[in-house]
């Protein structure tokens, strides 16, 4: 099928372009300019593929978590294709996506996914590679204390910005477990490409309504009554 | 040529289709108030997060309203700015996608040129050149409307908008959020007992100031017995500065600009005493007096695709970047005749 992927939760924004699983794609760090660069790429993709917009199948987008403001613009591009062209949508975990890509370039089986979510805090998930090479949670995704992640009894690589920033607490915690850590590794659409044409292989495909954002931190405010 | 509209620089997520000659298609609102409400005011972040959930829904239902297809619609018009940047974000990334997915041109629309122009939806719509009253919970401005992107700024508030002035007072009273509707149906009950100031109407010029005048309420506040009677009074005498002030300053920049026509927009031309008021000095200028419907006094969907159908008319569009300004001088926009 041709899938259209996109990836704004992090520094890095990215579009990928899957037809039948040969995958071409746009990346750049641009911390600042997600909103400048997304569109373009797609249709940049599109063009060098000799596609129309129509032409596409399937969407899938990095759904988080991640910066909050950077999960809505991949859920907005993609809503609004979604609705125009029709499609069904695979919304793809940001922290997946950093295990698949290391997964599919790295010879390692486990990924101990740390992203700094800021506040003293990391967005955290634990990966394991399947027997089709692809990325799969242990557990839950959960935003923690660094010092509080929970974890299954497995050895393998910590991958993310959350190992930049919370190296010693994390280490602490996992000790012997963790091979060694990368922590300059961003979520990337080629990866969200491959778990979103896995997830339509899978029939987890969602309508529109359904394309939503993951924040895991859900409470943002308080009420007067909470003050 | 139908143009989607489409609004979500604050609480409200708007659409709204138009067409040029047929006129207002089909236009949907929902509003956050509530959830806001629990808050005391509008959480940028919780704005957001309504916007993404509300606004393809949204979408499908004026699309179904409307009973056109979507292959019918010839353009796809967003609110680009002022507001809150997460919030006009999702509008925005959401827009310009669906344009792309369609293959229609987009364009990005200044929320005050869709408040400016509103009464332009309406049957009785005003001719060409006003002045115009654009006075909100963000803004309090007078703009001199020659065309649409002809706009020469008159005069503006330098501290708070006036619905933010309201909405603090009415803060203060115990009023809850959102406070200026409240604080208008309390005035009701208000005795002239208090004279508060008309600020900035002692001198010459258009500008405005709020902050002093709700300084001067917290002040008088403290020094009554704060007794439900008092509160009443006190939103009486502050609505009634208000008022007063807008008043002075519509009848300088009519006589000033020597137009006689008065166009006013914005969520706080819903408030019926500033409606009555400006009414009356209008007619002693015998001037003309328009104003939105309620429901388009507010921010709506319907006057973002009225602006952007004007402005694709004239040929314009955006390219392929979402635009997204939190803050945008109106000064900046382009004229479209």
């Amino acid at each position: 099928m041709k899938l259209l992927a996109v990836e704004t939760a992090t520094d890095a924004c990215s579009a990928a372009l899957s037809i039948e699983g040969a995958i071409s794609e746009r990346y750049e760090l641009a911390s600042k300019d997600h909103t400048q660069l997304i569109l373009p790429m797609l249709d940049g993709l599109v063009n060098e593929a000799g596609l129309q917009p129509a032409d596409l199948e399937g969407l899938a987008f990095g759904r988080g978590p991640g910066s909050f403001t950077g999960v809505r613009i991949a859920t907005g591009i993609i809503q609004g294709l979604a609705l125009g062209l029709d499609l069904l949508v695979v919304p793809v975990s940001t922290l997946a996506a950093i295990a698949q890509d290391y997964f599919d370039h790295h010879d390692e089986n486990v990924a101990f996914v740390a992203m700094d979510a800021r506040m003293g805090e990391i967005f955290w998930g634990v990966y394991q590679r399947d027997a089709k090479g692809f990325a799969q949670l242990m557990g839950e995704e959960a935003v923690t204390p660094p010092g509080l992640v929970e974890f299954p009894e497995l050895s393998g690589v910590g991958l993310g910005t959350g190992w930049g920033v919370y190296q010693a607490a994390l280490l602490e915690r996992l000790g012997d477990q963790i091979t060694h850590f990368e922590s300059d590794h961003l979520p990337r659409a080629r990866a969200i490409a491959a778990l979103g044409q896995r997830g339509f292989d899978l029939g987890q495909a969602v309508p529109v309504e359904q394309a939503m954002p993951v924040y895991l931190r859900d409470k943002v405010a308080k009420k007067e009554s909470e003050r | 040529m139908y143009v989607l509209g489409i609004e979500t620089s604050c609480d409200e997520t708007g659409v709204a289709i138009y067409h040029p000659k047929q006129g207002l298609i089909s236009h949907f609102l929902y509003s956050q108030i509530d959830m806001h409400s629990e808050y005391g005011g509008v959480v940028p972040e919780l704005a957001s997060r309504d916007h993404i959930r509300k606004l393809v829904p949204l979408i499908k239902q004026t699309l179904l309203d409307s009973h056109l297809s979507s292959r019918m619609i010839g353009g796809i018009a967003y609110t680009a700015g002022p507001g809150l940047m997460g919030a006009l974000l999702v509008g925005a990334a959401t827009a310009r996608s669906l344009a792309w997915a369609w293959r229609v041109p987009a364009i990005a629309v200044h929320h005050m040129e869709g408040h400016l122009l509103a009464p332009m939806l309406e049957e009785n719509a005003p001719q060409f050149p006003f002045v115009a009253l654009l006075i909100s919970g963000g803004h309090t401005l007078l703009v001199r409307v020659a065309g649409i992107g002809d706009y020469q700024l008159l005069g503006e508030s330098l501290d708070d908008a006036a619905g933010e002035a309201f909405d603090k007072t009415a803060k203060l009273l115990g009023l809850g959020y959102p406070g200026g509707p409240k604080l208008s149906e309390l005035a009701r009950h208000g005795k002239p007992a208090f004279t508060f100031p008309r600020p900035m109407t002692d001198r010459p010029g258009l500008d405005f100031s709020f902050s002093g005048l709700k300084t001067f309420t917290l002040n008088t506040f403290n020094a009554s017995e704060k007794s439900a009677q008092d509160k009443a009074d006190i939103a009486e005498a502050f609505q009634t500065a208000v008022s007063e002030t807008l008043v002075i300053k519509c009848r300088r920049a009519l006589q000033q600009t020597g137009l006689a026509r008065l166009v006013v927009a914005g969520g706080v031309s819903a408030n019926k005493q500033i409606r009555a008021a400006l009414t009356e000095m209008v007619l002693k200028e015998k001037a003309d007096i328009y104003f939105p419907r309620p429901q388009f006094c507010t921010d709506n969907g319907a006057m973002i695709a009225y602006a952007g159908c004007q402005r694709l008319l004239a040929g314009q569009q955006q390219d392929l970047r979402i635009f997204a300004r939190p803050r945008w001088p109106m000064g900046e926009l382009s004229n479209c005749q």
